[in-house]
């Protein structure tokens, strides 16, 4: 188990590779070899958690390759507890995907081919701790996406795969330019940690363009990740992309995807730039402001259920990103109020993990009832409560969950963010309540448009929710419930790095303000 | 080194010119349909003078021919991209429909005799002796741009490229008179020592030579604004010529520029103010924005082409563009940088190009509306073509995304007054993904699975490999052409 992060990048490629070798009719083949290998990388992602160090708050089994030796750029992998648990996120949801996709019946090899290309690539991003391998990941991404989005899409699919692609590349390109920024300042190297280390004092005072480079650097790494969050004003491919993705992939979108976004933001900008974090929090903390009630309000006024629930991300990022402003708590000016950083910090964190698990559910039931009704409007249906208890049931829980109810994780998660951005941004956190009130409404109301009333005489032989359908939500739906009642293990499991990133914000700013 | 004595290291070029010779000879006594032959003899001929090239790329840079041409290791890698890139449309016109109804003797005859153009343009360190290559280039190019002589567009495009060819070339020649009367030199190192000397009064007549000059150059690899021949020219052709002409000639100028520049006006830091006198021009920024200007103008024409073989001509000049980017800076790195674009985009394009030629073929087309469903119809050709268009965006794990990080990379190295063009370049790399996923879509989205799978005719599928296998290799794993790069760049010669 020497090179466990590696096995867990290389595993789907290799499965990438063996299905391509699979000929194309025998489609059974291909679904169960898929499933094996991202089952194997569940199993490899347990098996990491397990040998994981939690109190350890730094890189854990470091691998390091040469690879172009004459610009520095190696082949370097670690994980810590900011990684670990999207890794687990994203290696689970991979294997829930392939069953997500199980019926899907046009060119099965192909798609499942691209899909686990995709999977290698999130891993990737999360795993890279040299910048130029980050990128490489990162862009990786862009094409299976590009051609899952266009050829298993919508109607409007051409047009959704384009726009999130030009989108995405406008962002990478403008992450490119600080990554050679940071390169040149910090002498000549990728290496994440080893820029971590220089990028303070090699940045200080450095100009672009007249202005502070650190701070231009760090304004032109955050669009790139902002696109992927999505941040307002950054969010309109969103909801398209997520309309016109067939369901695994749009699980796959709102799960992981926009979770790479905010851990580019930590683990890059915070990691790399700190002492810029204490200029940029208060925009930050409105940029979640605005995310929260544009998002909510935006989801209010949807009339198709899955672009209800893309709004809804935004929403539930925007939780996140205030979240992570509270990391200023810390600092001398503020009070050096640690305890709230903390909360602030890790509620971004958890929230990331479970937007990923609560959306991946509600994404996953909104196509169980596409599947079967062809259409998604909310005002198309009506009383199915009593057409398909189960599913009510199990969608009543994703709801729940979804608006935040006390006794399910995205509640802890909100929560911490909140307490831990209060004693810095009193105004923003009052206003973004408003956000929960928002939340609560559209899921209610939209809960109450589709399952309750006459049932539609159209839909009196809708069938329930199935087995493998269930097999897909219950998981998560326990995942939800548990961390909602005992967030405990979770938290343990990050806090060491948590406290790690803080320390390093905090010691910034004290030392400036000495 | 006296006459006598350089022809022991200009065997290549002789070696070339008995290869050239000898397809005339043999085209005498070949019916029509065995012309493909003559291809034979050339190629087999170029392998000899790459081995050749290969055996003196170690020898101590020397210059030829009372300092007419230059032998060194940057010659030796330009000559090499040229020779695979020849190599590979040899190839590409055995299979190429278009050809068929004609002979091919003159055909390869001809692309021997620009080889032999190319090569002393990407050695000469005279202005006399670069003036003679540009010609002998340009003129066998209007020759195999016409070459479809039953084809009115074919004549269309060698017309129109005399035409702009003359009067760039007429331009050219002025400039460098100018410049020849202002310093009493053909040489470059002497004009350089002659033009740090020159006092302010020359400064009109230095600034006016430049300009002219620049425009010939500007013509060679078809920058904004002397590019109009370029999209007519590439339409006409033949593709295999197209795609030649957008490889070789392209290759051959940039080396032309690097040279000249950077001989000639630069302190190895950039365009140095001292060299080029107290012209008060802002050389690098007038550079810069051509450079721009010149991708910008591409890409966006690209975006509103019907036929693939057009939007492929103004992609290649969007290409030129990325390449320019780097000559106001001029560095050592920034040469490295256009070697490296140069060796990626060899591959890239020609695969592109050879994309074409196996889909007009099958259809008889080269529209957008040829290529609908292409990807469910020819799986292999499909993935090619996306490889190619991933490569020529920029994107990576393809080699394209290589040659544009180099591009970034000295740019971003040369300090704040280049950034702006890093977000240029960057920017121009997103528009131009939009047009070249345009290909994709229509090949991928639109169109539906096919029954049947069909391969192409196995001498063309061997070429799609040949150029694809690179175009991502070189992504992945570019440790060895960089090192040659640097290798090449070690004895580059900067003074007599």
């Amino acid at each position: 188990m020497e090179n466990i992060l590696s096995l867990l990048i290389w595993l789907p490629i290799l499965g990438a590779i063996a299905v391509l070798f699979i000929p194309r009719d025998k489609e059974n083949i291909i679904r169960y070899t898929s499933a094996a290998f991202t089952g194997v990388q569940f199993i490899v992602a347990i098996i990491l958690w397990r040998k994981f160090e939690p109190e350890n708050g730094s890189m854990q089994f470091m691998e390091r390759l040469e690879w172009i030796p004459s610009l520095n750029i190696s082949y370097i992998l670690g994980v810590d507890g900011l990684s670990l648990p999207m890794v687990m996120l994203t290696a689970m949801l991979f294997f829930i995907g392939v069953f997500v996709s199980w019926n899907i019946d046009k060119a099965v090899k192909g798609y499942f081919a691209l899909y686990l290309l995709l999977n290698a690539g999130v891993i990737g991003v999360f795993l890279s701790l040299d910048f130029f391998l980050f990128y490489i990941f990162w862009e990786i991404m862009l094409l299976p996406m590009y051609f899952l989005i266009g050829i298993w899409g919508g109607p409007q699919r051409e047009y959704a795969a384009i726009k999130f692609f030009l989108y995405t590349l406008f962002g990478s390109v403008l992450m490119l330019i600080g990554i050679l920024g940071l390169y040149f300042t910090c002498g000549k190297t990728f290496d994440i940690l080893l820029i971590m280390e220089r990028a303070p004092e090699a940045l200080d005072g450095a100009l672009w363009w007249g202005m502070s480079a650190s701070k231009v650097i760090w304004v032109l790494l955050f669009i790139g990740f902002a696109i992927k969050v999505p941040v307002f004003p950054f969010h309109t491919w969103l909801p398209l992309v997520h309309v016109e993705a067939p369901t695994a992939i749009s699980v796959l979108l709102a799960g992981i995807l926009l979770k790479l976004g905010v851990y580019g933001i930590i683990r890059i900008n915070y990691g790399i730039m700190p002492g810029e974090v204490w200029w940029f929090a208060g925009g930050l903390a409105f940029l979640g402001l605005v995310n929260v009630i544009w998002g909510g309000l935006c989801a209010l006024a949807q009339t198709d259920l899955k672009k209800l629930v893309a709004y809804s991300s935004i929403n539930h990022m925007g939780y996140s990103l205030l979240g992570m402003a509270a990391v200023v708590a810390a600092g001398a000016m503020n009070g050096g109020d640690l305890k709230a950083a903390q909360a602030g910090l890790s509620g971004a964190v958890f929230q990331m993990f479970n937007h990923g698990t609560i959306s991946a559910m509600l994404f996953i039931l909104v196509g169980v009832v596409y599947e079967r009704a062809h259409h998604r409007k909310i005002d198309g249906f009506g009383g199915l409560a009593s057409q398909m208890p189960i599913y009510t049931g199990v969608t009543a829980l994703a709801f729940f969950a979804g608006l935040g109810l006390p006794g399910f994780s995205g509640f802890v998660s909100e929560a911490m963010c909140f307490i831990g951005a209060f004693p810095v941004f009193k105004t923003i956190v009052v206003l973004s309540t408003i956000g929960i009130l928002l939340n609560a409404a559209y899921f209610l109301w939209a809960f109450q448009r589709i399952f309750f009333g006459e049932l539609n005489v159209k839909y009196k032989d809708m069938a329930e929710i199935n087995g493998l359908e269930l097999f897909t939500v219950i998981p998560l739906a326990i995942i939800t419930i548990f961390f909602g009642v005992y967030p405990r293990p979770y938290l343990d499991l990050i806090r060491a790095t948590m406290d790690q990133i803080i320390e390093k914000i905090a010691f910034v700013a004290n030392f400036a303000s000495m | 080194m006296t006459n006598l004595q350089s022809l022991e290291f200009f065997i290549p070029e002789i070696i070339l010119v008995i290869t050239v010779i000898a397809s005339l000879i043999t085209d005498l006594f070949l019916k029509k349909s065995k012309t493909d032959l003559i291809g034979w003899v050339l190629g087999i001929g170029l392998i000899v003078v790459a081995l050749a090239t290969i055996n003196l790329s170690h020898v101590a840079p020397t210059t030829l021919f009372l300092d007419m041409i230059v032998i060194d290791p940057f010659s030796s890698f330009i000559k090499i991209i040229i020779i695979i890139s020849t190599l590979l449309v040899i190839i590409a016109s055995w299979n190429n429909n278009e050809l068929s109804s004609y002979r091919k003797g003159e055909y390869f005859t001809l692309m021997g005799i620009m080889v032999l153009g190319l090569f002393l343009m990407a050695s000469s360190i005279d202005i006399i002796m670069l003036y003679l290559s540009i010609e002998v280039v340009s003129i066998m190019s209007f020759i195999l741009a016409g070459y479809l002589k039953l084809d009115t567009r074919s004549n269309e495009a060698a017309l129109k490229y005399v035409i702009y060819g003359a009067f760039s070339s007429g331009l050219m020649l002025y400039g460098l008179s100018i410049v020849y009367g202002l310093t009493g030199s053909t040489n470059y190192f002497v004009i350089q020592a002659s033009v740090v000397a020159l006092d302010s009064s020359a400064n009109p007549a230095l600034v006016m030579g430049l300009l002219m000059i620049l425009a010939g150059f500007g013509y060679k690899i078809s920058a904004v604004p002397f590019h109009f021949w370029t999209p007519d020219v590439y339409e006409g052709s033949p593709i295999t010529i197209t795609a030649y002409l957008s490889v070789a000639p392209k290759a051959a100028g940039f080396a032309m520029i690097i040279r000249f520049f950077h001989q000639v006006f630069s302190d190895s830091y950039g365009l140095s103010a001292s060299s080029i006198g107290s012209t008060d021009m802002p050389w690098p920024e007038i550079i810069g924005v051509l450079a721009v200007a010149t991708m910008t103008l591409g890409n966006l024409v690209a975006i509103q082409q019907e036929s693939i073989k057009r939007m492929l001509a103004y992609s290649s000049i969007a290409h030129a563009g990325y390449m320019m980017l780097a000559l106001p800076v001029i560095s050592i790195d920034a040469i490295e940088a256009i070697m490296v674009y140069l060796f990626v985009y060899l591959f890239m394009n020609l695969g592109a190009f050879f994309i074409v030629i196996t889909v007009k073929n099958k259809t008889g087309g080269e529209t957008f509306e040829d290529y609908k469903g292409l990807g469910w119809k020819m799986p292999f050709v499909g993935s090619a073509m996306t490889l190619f268009m991933l490569s020529l965006t920029g994107l990576p794990p393809t080699a394209g995304f290589v040659g544009k990080f180099y591009i970034f990379k000295t740019l971003i190295g040369a300090g704040n007054d280049y950034y702006w063009l890093v977000l240029a370049g960057g920017i121009n790399s997103v528009i131009s993904l939009y047009y070249y996923f345009h290909v994709v879509k229509v090949m991928f989205l639109d169109g539906k699975r096919s029954d049947k799978i069909e391969q192409p005719p196995a001498p063309m599928f061997g070429l799609l490999l040949m150029s694809a296998i690179p175009s991502l290799v070189l992504g992945l794993y570019w440790n060895p052409l960089i090192s040659w790069v640097k290798e090449s760049l070690i004895f580059y010669t900067q003074t007599l």
